[in-house]
């Protein structure tokens, strides 16, 4: 199997450059609030940070700590109780319904934990169906969604249907359909946690290279440590609050040395 | 091709078993209401086919007879009454009863059952040939009969039959010779054969009192309009002309028929159960479905699928295999029919077969339609949630 191998160093370079380029996603004080039965409580908590172009950025935390609320803020499934998110400078919060739709297929690409792909469509099918919601599938679009499955190792698999593979693949297949339609933010939720682990290390690893590659905004979601070595930043959440920010390499390699939370 | 059919139909291809089999339950479901729609349709034709084909417009019956014709007995001088009534055409009598014709030994069955209609030739009530001549004169033995007569023996014009009928307590027996034919005449799921008044009056079964009659008695007179828009104004007046009847337009007279009324509500229950059976069938088939699909139509709506396309692929997908359910049920229909003896009622009337398959299509998006709602209302969050 081909995978695409990325060198930490290279996601220094990465970082570096990012540093530069444009803001494509930034949080400003986010607050979500949720009523329970004992009362108000903060899932996530004056959250604020920014994520540029050509960024990899981990958002890692303990069970329960909102980073999963967050994400879903960053998608636009959620709304934030105050707060601004904004990406390529359109505040979600402004948007209605009909509009965050839009935004989530235009913007925003995707990759979850599982489930991920349409059972009934081949993999290739499953990474048209970005383009095909934004009226976009051509000649040009099919050619270059078989070129990227290839890219990721699944040239022979393109007419496979997910049941058909494993979930290593499977996953790959998602990361193609993340970013076929070129999208300003990619954002992948524990994408890592129903592989093995020299699954997980290659599709992770596989997933920063293209982020970086497409100069695209990548956040992931993510409780094992270990995938950290392959991003630019760590976002640690605790209790709903940002209470960390790893930004040196020495600091990332470090703390994904330290293995699972 | 939109995204919504696009997604409606991969998912059928992919999954052709699961599909056909919810397919073939339709194709069952539509060859059961098809064949009920076809059975009702045959024996209230049996029924009622002379009746509805009356060339009249208004029926007379006896005071009081409550519109059943074998309740009404109206008079000779009813009929000429009638007839003089300003606005009639022409009126024409109709007597009715039951017999059997002998049929040759060899002959799967002894004798084959008919309804013995008395009538005047070229009068209302006079059925339209379809080929031979009408009676020679009004005591003339010969008799006209209805196609299905034909179908089940092997008489032709020409030959003579034999009608066994009970007088008093002895089966007497009568030869007619066969002078026309007539189609689609059947009453009281019999067919027919027609005869003069007065050969009626002389074959028709009697009981001991009735032995001595030469006047046939007339169930009903057929009154044709001159102006056939003037029904309910020509009913006021014949009221009011003559004296001891009752008038009924013909929808009136079928619908008291002994028995139609509550056959054909039988029959159009059964129907109406089959189509709310098919509808909880493919209600429940699709509810659950959705209910598998809730993770993928997440996922769906998480990438950016709107509602409108995911309800539409719902409702396509609903509606393709319900099309091609019906569809293999009209095929099935079609063949078993091929297969019936012309003695088993089933009559596959356009219009009716028409209603029924419109039915049919209704069901399955009727039945999908809390599954399609259900599908719309899946948030976008449990793609997360559920991960």
């Amino acid at each position: 199997m081909s995978v695409i191998v990325t060198h930490p160093i290279q996601n220094i370079i990465a970082e570096k450059q990012s540093e530069a380029k444009p803001i494509a996603l930034e949080v400003r004080n986010v607050v979500k609030t949720f009523l329970t039965d004992t009362g108000p409580i903060n899932a996530v908590d004056d959250v604020s940070f920014s994520v540029r172009q050509g960024e990899f950025v981990a958002l890692v935390g303990p069970s329960g700590s909102g980073k999963t609320t967050m994400l879903s803020i960053l998608a636009a499934l959620l709304t934030p109780t105050s707060g601004q998110v904004l990406i390529d400078g359109q505040d979600l919060a402004r948007m209605n319904e009909r509009e965050r739709v839009r935004l989530r297929r235009e913007k925003i690409g995707f990759t979850f934990q599982s489930n991920n792909l349409i059972p009934f469509l081949n993999a290739l099918e499953n990474v048209e169906l970005m383009l095909r919601l934004n009226n976009r599938l051509d000649k040009a679009g099919r050619i270059r969604s078989a070129e990227l499955l290839a890219r990721l190792g699944l040239g022979e698999r393109l007419y496979n249907l997910p049941s058909q593979m494993s979930g290593g693949q499977q996953q790959r297949v998602a990361i193609a359909r993340a970013l076929i339609h070129s999208p300003t933010v990619v954002l992948a939720d524990e994408p890592t946690a129903s592989l093995d682990t020299e699954r997980a290390f290659q599709v992770v690893q596989t997933f920063a290279a293209l982020i970086h590659e497409n100069d695209r905004a990548g956040i992931m979601v993510t409780h094992d440590l270990r995938m950290c070595q392959y991003v630019d930043r760590v976002l640690q959440m605790r209790d709903g609050k940002l209470v960390r920010i790893y930004e040196t390499r020495a600091e990332i390699l470090a703390l994904a040395q330290g293995g699972e939370h | 091709m939109s995204l919504a059919f696009y997604l409606a139909f991969k998912e059928i291809w992919r999954n052709k078993g699961r599909f056909l089999l919810v397919s073939l339950v339709i194709a069952l479901i539509t060859l059961l209401v098809l064949f009920i729609a076809a059975l009702g349709e045959g024996l209230g034709t049996n029924n009622r086919e002379y009746i509805s084909k009356l060339d009249g417009q208004l029926v007379v019956f006896l005071e009081k007879s409550d519109y059943i014709i074998s309740a009404s007995r109206l008079r000779q001088s009813t009929l000429r009454a009638v007839r003089r009534v300003e606005g009639v055409e022409d009126a024409g009598p109709i007597s009715t009863s039951s017999t059997a014709i002998l049929l040759p030994p060899g002959s799967k069955n002894e004798v084959l059952k008919v309804s013995l209609l008395g009538v005047e030739a070229g009068r209302p009530g006079f059925p339209q040939l379809t080929a031979g001549r009408t009676f020679l004169s009004a005591t003339a033995r010969e008799v006209i009969v209805d196609q299905r007569v034909l179908d089940r023996t092997d008489i032709q014009i020409g030959d003579t039959i034999t009608v066994r009928s009970t007088q008093g307590v002895e089966d007497e027996f009568y030869d007619l010779k066969v002078v026309g034919t007539t189609s689609g005449q059947a009453y009281f799921f019999q067919p027919s054969i027609f005869v003069t008044p007065s050969v009626w009056e002389k074959i028709r079964p009697k009981s001991d009192a009735e032995l001595g009659n030469t006047v046939a008695a007339i169930n009903i007179i057929v009154v044709r309009l001159k102006d056939s828009t003037q029904i309910e104004q020509m009913k006021e007046k014949l009221l009011s002309s003559v004296k001891n009847i009752e008038v009924a337009d013909i929808q009136t007279t079928i619908n008291n028929i002994p028995g139609y009324s509550a056959q054909q509500g039988t029959v159009q229950t059964q129907g109406g159960f089959t189509l709310l059976i098919g509808i909880l069938v493919i209600g429940g088939f699709f509810q659950i479905q959705v209910l598998q699909k809730v993770p993928q139509i997440g996922v769906l709506k998480a990438i950016g699928a709107s509602n409108p396309v995911v309800g539409a692929a719902a409702v396509i997908q609903i509606s393709l295999v319900t099309a091609f359910g019906v569809a293999i049920g009209g095929l099935l229909t079609y063949l078993f029919s091929l297969g019936f003896p012309p003695t088993v009622p089933l009559f596959f009337n356009g219009a009716a077969s028409a209603l029924a398959l419109v039915a049919l299509l209704l069901i399955g998006p009727l039945g999908g339609l809390v599954s399609v709602i259900y599908a719309v209302r899946i948030e976008p969050l449990k793609a997360l949630r559920l991960s």
